[in-house]
């Protein structure tokens, strides 16, 4: 800091007349309201520009990639660029009954441009997720109408070439998605879509996936961040109450797990949880259940539980162990000197001063927790599967980008949300590891 | 925590009774890593124990699935690439996160919390998210498939471990050493080496840890964005495990959990070290 104060005024006792002497100035003959300023401003200029290359790095490969991957859910430009005169064409057309000759003609000089530069596929596709069957329509057609030269009518050769052109349905779905953006990946991903004329409905029940898909995730989370409470509270109260050095032998063995592979630790579960696993044949040996009935306890629900609470349990006994040491052991004795038995101290008097700290941990561990990935994959099965699990499966096998986009901004959103609340209430400067 | 002398015969039943429930609760936690390391030692391609192993018999053990492992070229090449990457991602995430830290923990930093919570999430954001976002962000730029993507990857979810344990490290950190070296002559640079470096070095260490054990477990950022070039070990054991489970994953888990436990003692070792030093420090 480049403030230099003189010792004379400096001086509190000037403070009451300083009205009507000269201001106070800095050793270089500035006034020091003005002195001060420029060095706090020199000091939050440095603190900036320390911290702007990461915010620099994080923005440009990390925030904005992710953001610019969720445009992709309302994204549909498709039929704009694949099919643009037709795009162009169908604005005039009102809806009903069928579209009139000049976007048959359109339609018919996009999908020879398309069959040119072979980019049908896209559109194809894209329209395909709207209206069933649309790919082969394309294609077909496309490929049917390649030599027509100015037939007599478009609207006939087209109709003859496939009988969906014949279909307003077909022509609503690409009037919509001439707009350039969509609601659809959203609608697929709570389970609904557009009729045949155009208003928002429900899937069927057999093809309803996500809905019930996230509540399962959700509900599975709070599953586990209970069990994570339930097994991390005593051993976090105990590392509390230990002396020093015999609580942070034990801390060893809470950190240990957190510092292993979660690759490794899932591979345990396996080899301990399978049918011909480690806990199974000591069952068998010890005579519990027979050779024929053993247990599944992996590749379902079971597995994901178990494998997620055992990977999760450390992020809830940091937060209460910090919490819990906090706290004077005085409270304790103090009600028991008064009078309340172990259990009525406990409850009134330790319990309430934990609250915190249980509620750090929770939000952490649930966060953690629904944005879970590779566990659920491997050893989830059918039944132990996450939403996250549909985000990786439209990503990389059926390649429907706007539909993982969409699922995976519902549960962004749902993260920063609980995520804001865990600053609120702990603070992100707060996050301890170990 | 002893029994208290006023204790009634029930509590002191209780008392007992918690010390086991902690006990089994520490077995959920450690056992399992105990389980793997014996059946990696298994001389049948079975993940359980057999009869011959029980009776510890010489014949049921074998190091087969270590030999398998060092003499497997698709291993050892992911093991290379997972060191290559670990490490570059590790030393970017600390030259940035270090420096960040130190301009979080001025109190003139500007909108501090807002940072702090940005600076943080990417651990919070689910991995799946990330990757997808990367995956089209390294595409369209060149990246994608290349040891750079990866690398620069890695290093935006190392970068909070960094931050975290820096600035932890920082708080209580006394400014005044600060002017005591400008005082006496020393420029920033100097002044940064000399003084805040030492200070917060066992912080900047266990934080660099962290991002390097980050980096050497992640897998599905670089099942987005890798090729077959770059495939790291965690995909390597991705892929084992889904596919096709042979005791090769065992005896590679062991030899991880075996880095885990010396990553674990030397963070231990320092945050000793960096709570005696803060300790002679005048907080």
């Amino acid at each position: 800091m480049s403030v230099s104060m003189p010792g004379s005024h400096a001086n509190p006792s000037d403070h009451s007349d300083s009205g009507a002497q000269a201001p106070l100035v800095a050793a270089d003959g500035r006034p020091l309201k003005v002195s001060l300023r420029r060095a706090l401003f020199k000091n939050k200029l440095r603190a900036v520009l320390l911290v702007a290359p990461l915010m620099l790095f994080l923005l440009v490969a990390f925030i904005f990639p992710i953001f610019s991957m969720l445009t992709r859910s309302v994204e549909s430009n498709e039929v704009r660029t694949i099919l643009p005169t037709t795009a162009l064409a169908i604005q005039a057309w009102e809806g009903e009954g069928l579209p009139d000759e000049t976007v048959y003609a359109a339609l018919a000089h996009d999908l020879k441009e398309g069959q040119r530069n072979r980019n049908l596929g896209r559109v194809a596709s894209r329209l395909n997720y709207e209206y069933s069957g649309m790919r082969s329509t394309i294609t077909g057609t496309a490929r049917r109408i390649t030599n027509v030269e100015a037939p007599e009518s478009w609207r006939d050769t087209l109709i003859d070439a496939h009988r969906n052109w014949a279909d307003p349905a077909v022509w609503s779905v690409i009037k919509r998605e001439s707009r350039g953006y969509t609601l659809s990946y959203y609608l697929a991903a709570l389970d609904m879509r557009y009729d045949a004329d155009g208003s928002i409905v429900r899937q069927p029940e057999s093809r309803r996936v996500y809905v019930d898909l996230m509540i399962k995730t959700l509900w599975m989370s709070i599953l586990i961040t209970f069990l994570c409470f339930l097994l991390g509270y005593p051993v976090a109260f105990l590392l509390a109450s230990l002396p020093m050095r015999s609580a942070s032998l034990l801390m060893m063995l809470v950190l240990l797990p957190f510092w292993t592979s979660l690759l490794v630790r899932t591979t345990t579960w396996i080899a301990i949880l399978q049918s011909q696993g480690v806990l199974n044949n000591i069952l068998v040996a010890l005579g519990v259940i027979d050779d024929q009935s053993r247990l599944q306890m992996i590749y379902n629900e079971t597995g994901t539980i178990v494998a997620m609470t055992h990977i999760l349990l450390p992020f809830m006994i940091l937060p209460l162990y910090s919490v819990m040491k906090s706290i004077s052991p005085s409270y304790m004795r103090a009600a028991r000197s008064m009078g309340a038995t172990g259990f009525t101290a406990f409850r009134r008097v330790y319990f309430p001063q934990t609250v915190p700290g249980i509620g750090a941990g929770a939000i952490l561990v649930f966060i953690l927790a629904i944005g879970y990935y590779i566990t659920p994959a491997l050893v989830g099965g059918e039944s132990g599967r996450f939403i996250t699990n549909f985000i990786a499966y439209h990503m990389q096998v059926s390649l429907n980008w706007g539909l993982a986009a969409a699922i995976a901004s519902l549960l962004l959103g749902l993260v920063i949300a609980l995520y804001l609340i865990y600053n609120k209430l702990v603070g992100s400067d707060n996050l301890k590891l170990g | 925590m002893a029994v208290p002398a006023y204790a009634t015969p029930f509590e002191r039943a209780w008392y007992y009774i918690f010390r086991i429930i902690c006990g089994l609760i520490f077995c959920f936690l450690i056992g399992p890593l105990f389980v793997i390391i014996p059946l990696s030692f298994n001389a049948e391609p079975y993940f359980s124990f057999t009869q011959k192993m029980l009776s510890l018999d010489p014949e049921g053990f074998s190091l087969r699935w270590y030999q398998d492992f060092f003499t497997s070229q698709a291993w050892l090449h992911s093991i290379k690439n997972s060191i290559i990457i670990a490490i570059a991602s590790t030393i970017l995430a600390t030259i940035l996160g270090t420096i960040a830290a130190l301009g979080l923990s001025s109190r003139f930093m500007p909108y501090r919390s807002v940072v702090m919570a940005i600076l943080i999430s990417p651990m919070i954001v689910p991995v799946i998210i990330s990757g997808a976002g990367m995956f089209f962000f390294f595409s369209d730029i060149g990246l994608a498939q290349t040891y750079l993507g990866v690398i620069l990857a890695h290093t935006a979810l190392g970068i909070p471990f960094v931050v975290i344990t820096v600035t932890a490290t920082l708080t209580g950190f006394d400014q005044s050493l600060v002017r005591a070296a400008a005082s006496m002559g020393a420029n920033p640079t100097i002044t940064f080496f000399k003084v805040i470096l030492p200070l917060v070095l066992p912080g900047v260490i266990s934080g660099a840890l962290f991002a390097f054990a980050t980096s050497f477990d992640e897998v599905v950022v670089v099942l987005f964005i890798s090729g077959p070039e770059q495939s790291t070990m965690p995909i390597q054991m991705w892929s084992g495990i889904r596919e096709s489970i042979s005791p090769t994953i065992l005896a590679v888990a062991t030899i991880l959990v075996l880095l885990s436990v010396a990553m674990l003692m030397t963070v231990e070792l320092l945050r000793r070290r960096s709570e005696r030093m803060r300790g002679i420090s005048p907080a």
